[in-house]
């Protein structure tokens, strides 16, 4: 008993016991609402139980749950969970947007409402365990684990070609994973260990060797990012998911990848990380790019946000390989910042999808008149997602831009401050397709018929995003106790990373 | 005093015609009954043994053999039930779906 | 007392939040006294901050909690009170106040000839947002800071600049408000772009956004930095105070409400960028390539914006390009290093340049209203055939003679006037002609652009004042024409007088002006300049000229309705290019807008899904996958493994065909086999012992 109230136990499988109440219940539908949301509330008051018991002055691991788990023929696989500051604030977002998506299925999803609401409390263990795991072998079965709620929801509450979309999904995704379980294999039999604090600590990879485990582990992170050229997926993915699948892919699935490079990739091969900064951070930069045009052209609201997700990770990406405090603290509070404001965008579509039954732009125009209440949330979102000081995406986008510049100096990780100068010019493209979205969508005279009734957002609707909105203010205006729960573990993740950088030749 | 033996060819009889009832008839109730009957003939035996030797195991034995009865009951009658509503007959020889 | 000063922010944003939840439920009255008041709170502090600072002419810094700290990253939210900064502030809140109550008025007539009554409280939210920005903007400490105001200001100018986001400048239904409320956010966006990178340098060469961190140590910085970050920086300016190469977005932006024409495209938002480089003026001054190219864009912008304005026959676009003209003399001063001149001019230009944008306002009201008049209900009276003529109220040429008709704004439109062509005892003249005295002495030809330019102001000033005021009406409302309200005329009153007496703040021989802003800037930067009468008497001379070369043209023969423009004939092709803004905004079409659509759309397209999605995604791996299926599917996997499972397969068909003989699927029958078994099982149990 004792071992099941463990916190992190408790806030990682949780979400189960909705799971098994669902099981009992048949098709009915208001309360299998209900218990799906009352689970995923739970969690989330659990999970700020867990932030209560955290230590945001601990550097280390803590509420450590270790146990053996399998132990045959020499290996050493542990039940290992464990939080600290790179994580803290990623379960938060989790357990934070379940709830969220929950309440925004409550007219969106119809049919097979119980079922929907399993796989989607499945998903959010999945998504808690990633990023409580600390031990591969245990990591990699949640990582995994997660797909294939996700196929569900995409493949079955899906647009019309959500079958293509979820096998896409599905096989990308896992063909990347392959490769990371090889080096995960290579890893638990060669260093004896699945526990990733003892494998950062032992340390003495071979640099030729680092260099191929790091490319192994981040062909799985890279897809997930996505990364550009590796993007492909995403589009499709976002389009096709209902409104809930969308909030929680942009939202946490997304961050998993970026999370991923952060906890694994950085502290274990630090040489490759250091070898292959530059490389990169030209990936990222192009994602940022690359992303922000391509969603100018978009004629699809939801396919315009899915790929300025391309572009908005690409400047986590960026910030993470600056290998620097504000590069990394940025890239992490950016990680949240994009959960929340695309997030915010997803559900804001949903809305009018839900009401126009369409997501083309050229379909919209003069909403403003129409729904002002509306039209203001979704101005302030958009102004969060391009970055306007005051608001929770400046903060990450600066610090990230201002590491990068810092790495791109001499002695620094990236070598040129070409990285960021393009990057930078990034703000203004994300500006050029914000506006035009925003324009298009609200702007100008109502044009279209069956635009000039529609009615302005509900108090449920209301009630989902308003938290979002006091997120956004509430980071961009003082993002203090964010970082402070950031900051100890960054710090002393750098301090490791530089002495194990120095020690190899 | 009567013997065992004859407590042993009633039990024997009524057993035969449990066994022939369960094989021959078709109506599932009925089979149902014919296997109450060869339980029954069983616990007969076992009480007319534990007299015999002067000995309670026979008779605890059928106690549990009873409870066991009732339960198989039923169950066998919900499957019965079911079986009902799904064919509307509860003839056995419509029952042929394990014929490969 | 300096504690107060967070209040200049707080107070706006108490009465935006104020009218954003009650602001329709209170009429259109309540609103306006909630955001009048607020502004009028935030003009008080200022007061407030300036007697302070008579007394301690130091200033202080007044912290109010951390807002990004990383490591060496230290950046608090921080309010700045200098001497500096305070001049700011008085500007903005004392003509903010004045150009609320104007807006009460106006807007009162505006909505309604929108037909769009519940915006009236919108307005004042964004007002209110405005001044609460702005506010950040000046009193900021950091570089973060005035960055947080500076985009604030962006944001607030992207909100009014579209606030009949519905409509066309001329008042039908339509996109092009909303356009240039894109264009105005996304030309300023470029300009953020080039701040942010000064951001980044300074921080990275001085490790830390504070003007008090940095500024002291710009003599300790390697040159090529510092050039860099003024340049950078120059990008900003050249985005908010509407300078070449991205001044396009200013004259676009007089698609707002008039009274925000005044407000944040005159007197406030677009001399951001002078403040920024007046206050980054350590910076300027240790690299003079910085403070030339400075000087040579802002005396570039002077004199082109000038051209265009001459051209021009809508009344606010000539104001919008005077003002791109006059920014021009702005930063050309601060460039130069005449850090004073500049900030001078900056105060009178507030007074005078919002004076007449107010007065173009009460012009088009009285010509709106003459038009199709509403009553104070809202009704309309005109006949539904008035309102089928279509009358561009913002015409000059249909205009004229409204001096009998609108005597007030006559009145207050002429000091306007003969204050920014630079006529003395006006405001104008004096900052002006510090700022050609300086030029004279730092850089001749910047002061050749800038005497060409301060000509064509005044010329284009006395041909504007000549349409829209004398001769004869040339259409049915001008000959209509009614007074303005008093709640609009007073601020005009109240501005007319500023634009009188403004001068005297920094009179040759008191430069009281230049002292006060020495005790920021230092006594380097703050120099007193002395008074030259050859400047002064050339640069009247020149004034007076260009009013009577006005005067031949419009005033001797007023222009007649349908009559071209008497200049048209005279410059010929000149005046085309002048009318046609030289074709700029057509060029940038050219150049960079449509690239970019093309760019975008091919990438979207054809790159990324035509290309990646469909072909390399869908067909490439998808086809050689299937071809690799079909290969090991049917040579491979038939011909070999299946032969060998075939064979296989076959004989257990045939062994389970057999066997399925005994499985009748009757559980008698099994049964019966079973009973049988147990039987043949005793049977041998029993007769075999």
């Amino acid at each position: 008993m004792d071992f099941i109230l463990q916190p992190l136990n408790l806030v990682t499988f949780f979400p189960l016991l909705g799971v098994l109440a669902l099981l009992f219940l048949k098709e009915r539908k208001d309360l299998a609402r209900w218990v799906a949301l009352g689970a995923s509330l739970i969690t989330f008051g659990i999970s700020l139980w867990v932030l209560s018991l955290f230590d945001s002055n601990n550097a280390e691991l803590q509420l450590v749950v270790n146990r053996d788990w399998i132990q045959v023929a020499g290996w050493n696989i542990k039940y290992a969970l464990g939080i600290d500051g790179l994580s803290v604030l990623l379960v938060l977002l989790t357990t934070f947007l379940a709830p969220v998506s929950i309440l925004s299925t409550w007219n969106a999803v119809e049919d097979r409402v119980r079922d929907f609401m399993l796989f989607f409390l499945l998903l959010e263990v999945g998504m808690i365990g990633v990023f409580l795991a600390q031990d591969l072998f245990l990591f990699y079965i949640f990582w995994e684990f997660t797909l294939v709620p996700m196929y569900f929801l995409i493949g079955i509450w899906g647009g019309s070609q959500r079958m293509y979309a979820a096998i896409k999904f599905f096989l990308y995704t896992m063909a990347g994973s392959i490769l990371m379980l090889l080096a995960i294999l290579w890893l638990g039999i060669n260093q004896g260990t699945f526990y990733v604090p003892d494998l950062v600590a032992l340390g003495g990879i071979p640099g030729d060797v680092q260099y191929w485990l790091f490319l192994a582990f981040a062909a799985a992170f890279a897809i997930k990012v996505p990364m550009w050229p590796l993007h492909s997926w995403l589009p499709d993915a976002h389009v096709q998911a209902p409104t809930a699948g969308s909030v929680i892919l942009a939202g946490v699935l997304l961050k998993m990848g970026t999370y991923g490079f952060l906890r694994f990739n950085l502290p274990m091969f630090p040489q490759a990380a250091v070898q292959l900064a530059p490389a990169m951070a030209t990936l990222a930069v192009i994602g940022i790019i690359y992303g922000a045009i391509v969603s100018f052209s978009q004629k699809d609201v939801k396919k315009l946000v899915a790929y300025s997700s391309i572009s908005h990770l690409g400047f986590v990406m960026l910030g993470l390989f600056a290998l620097n405090a504000q590069g990394i603290e940025g890239a992490i509070l950016q990680m949240v910042n994009h959960g929340i404001s695309t997030g915010a965008l997803f559900l804001i579509v949903g809305f009018i999808y839900e009401r126009r039954h369409t997501r083309d732009l050229e379909e919209f125009g003069g909403l403003w008149q129409v729904m002002p209440v509306y039209a203001a949330i979704t101005l302030i979102v958009s102004l969060s997602s391009m970055g306007l000081p005051g608001l929770n995406g400046f903060v990450g986008e600066f610090t990230i831009l201002l590491g990068a510049w810092g790495a791109g100096q001499a002695g620094g990780s990236l070598g040129s401050i070409w990285y960021t100068v393009i990057a930078a010019f990034g703000v203004i493209l994300a500006a050029v397709y914000i506006l035009y979205m925003f324009q298009a969508m609200f702007l100008g005279p109502v044009t279209k018929k069956a635009n000039e009734k529609l009615k302005d957002l509900s108090w449920r609707e209301l009630a989902i995003i308003i938290p979002l909105l006091v997120l956004i203010f509430w980071i961009g205006l003082y993002p203090k106790p964010f970082f402070d729960l950031i900051h100890p573990t960054v710090e002393q993740f750098l301090t490791i990373f530089q002495n194990s950088t120095a020690a190899l030749p | 005093m009567v013997p065992v033996s004859y407590y042993f060819a009633l039990s024997a009889i009524l057993f035969t015609l449990g066994a022939l009832g369960v094989l021959i008839r078709r109506n599932a109730i009925i089979i149902f009954m014919s296997v109450e009957l060869m339980l029954n003939a069983a616990n007969l035996l076992f009480v007319a043994f534990a007299r015999s030797y002067e000995a309670l195991n026979g008779q605890i034995y059928v106690f549990f053999v009873i409870a066991v009865a009732a339960a198989e009951v039923a169950v066998g009658l919900a499957l019965i039930v079911a079986i009902f509503r799904s064919k509307q007959s509860i003839d056995i020889d419509e029952i042929s779906s394990l014929k490969g | 007392m300096f504690n107060l000063v967070p209040w200049i922010v707080f107070l706006p944003v108490i009465g935006l939040l104020l009218n954003a939840a009650i602001g329709r439920r209170v009429g259109e009255r309540g609103a306006a006294l909630i955001a009048i008041a607020a502004s009028t709170g935030a003009f008080v502090v200022s007061v407030l901050q300036f007697l302070a600072l008579n007394a301690h002419p130091e200033g202080e810094v007044v912290s109010l909690g951390d807002w990004i700290n990383i490591g060496v990253l230290q950046v608090p939210w921080a309010f700045r009170v200098d001497t500096l900064s305070v001049t700011m502030m008085l500007v903005v809140s004392s003509v903010g106040t004045l150009i609320h109550i104007y807006a009460a008025g106006y807007m009162h007539y505006d909505v309604r000839y929108k037909e769009d009554t519940a915006s009236y409280a919108r307005f004042f939210v964004y007002l209110n947002l405005f001044i609460a920005a702005m506010m950040i903007l000046v009193s900021g400490d950091s570089y973060l800071m005035l960055f947080v105001g500076w985009e604030g200001v962006g944001l607030c100018s992207f909100l009014l600049i579209g606030f009949w986001y519905s409509r066309n400048p001329d008042g039908k239904f339509g996109t092009l408000n909303a356009q240039a409320a894109k264009k105005a956010f996304i030309a300023n966006r470029v300009g953020d772009f080039g701040f942010l990178l000064a951001m980044m340098m300074i921080f990275w060469a001085f490790g830390s956004l504070n003007f008090d961190a940095v500024l002291p140590q710009a003599e300790s910085v390697a040159p090529w930095i510092i050039l860099f970050i003024t340049l950078a920086m120059l990008l900003g300016v050249t985005g908010k105070s509407a300078q070449l190469p991205l001044y396009v977005w200013l004259p676009d932006a007089m698609a707002g409400p008039t009274p925000v024409s005044a407000l944040i495209h005159a007197a406030t938002m677009v001399t951001a960028g002078v403040y920024l480089v007046a206050r980054s003026a350590p910076l300027f001054v240790a690299v003079p390539a910085a403070q030339t190219t400075v000087a040579v864009v802002g005396g570039l912008t002077a004199l082109f914006a000038a051209t265009i304005a001459v051209g021009q026959s809508d009344i606010k676009k000539v104001l919008a390009y005077s003002t791109v003209s006059q920014l021009g003399f702005m930063v050309a001063a601060v460039g130069m290093g005449a850090f004073v001149a500049g900030m001078f001019h900056l105060v009178t230009h507030a007074f005078f340049k919002a004076l007449l944008f107010l007065g173009s306002g009460s012009v088009i009201l009285a010509l709106e209203r003459a038009h199709h008049p509403i009553d104070g209900n809202g009704a309309h009276h005109a006949k539904p055939e008035a309102h089928a003529a279509h009358f561009d109220p913002q015409d000059m040429r249909g205009m004229g003679g409204l001096r009998q008709q609108i005597p007030l704004t006559f009145w207050v439109y002429l000091v306007g006037a003969l204050a920014l062509a630079g006529l003395p005892p006006l405001a104008g003249f004096f900052s002006k002609d510090e700022i050609l005295t300086d030029a004279l002495l730092a850089n001749p030809f910047v002061y050749v652009l800038l005497t060409a330019a301060a000509f064509l102001t005044a010329f284009y000033m006395g041909r504007q004042v000549l349409l829209v005021f004398f001769g004869e009406a040339r259409s049915n409302p001008a000959k209509k024409a009614v007074e303005s309200p008093r709640v609009v005329t007073l601020p005009l009153v109240a501005l007319a007088v500023l634009s009188i007496f403004g001068g005297l703040i920094n009179l040759p021989g008191l430069h009281w002006f230049t002292d006060w802003l020495e005790h920021t800037l230092g006594h380097d930067l703050a120099h007193v300049t002395e008074f030259s009468l050859i400047v002064a008497l050339l640069s009247t001379l020149l004034a007076l000229g260009a009013i009577y070369l006005a005067w031949t043209l419009y005033g001797r023969q007023p222009l007649k309705a349908d009559q071209t423009d008497p200049l048209k004939a005279r410059l010929g092709a000149l005046f085309v290019g002048m009318e046609n803004k030289w074709w700029v905004d057509e060029l940038y079409a050219w150049l960079i807008i449509q690239p970019y659509q093309r760019l975008a759309a091919f990438l979207a397209n054809v790159v990324d899904w035509k290309f990646w999605h469909d072909w390399v995604h869908d067909s490439l791996i998808v086809n050689s996958f299937q071809w690799l299926a079909r290969f090991l599917a049917n040579p491979v996997d038939l011909g070999v493994i299946d032969g060998i499972a075939n064979g296989l397969a076959a004989t257990t068909t045939g062994l389970a065909r057999g066997l399925s003989f005994f499985q009748t699927g009757f559980v008698r029958n099994y049964a019966l086999v079973t009973f049988l078994g147990v039987v043949l099982m005793l049977g041998y149990l029993v007769f075999s012992s």
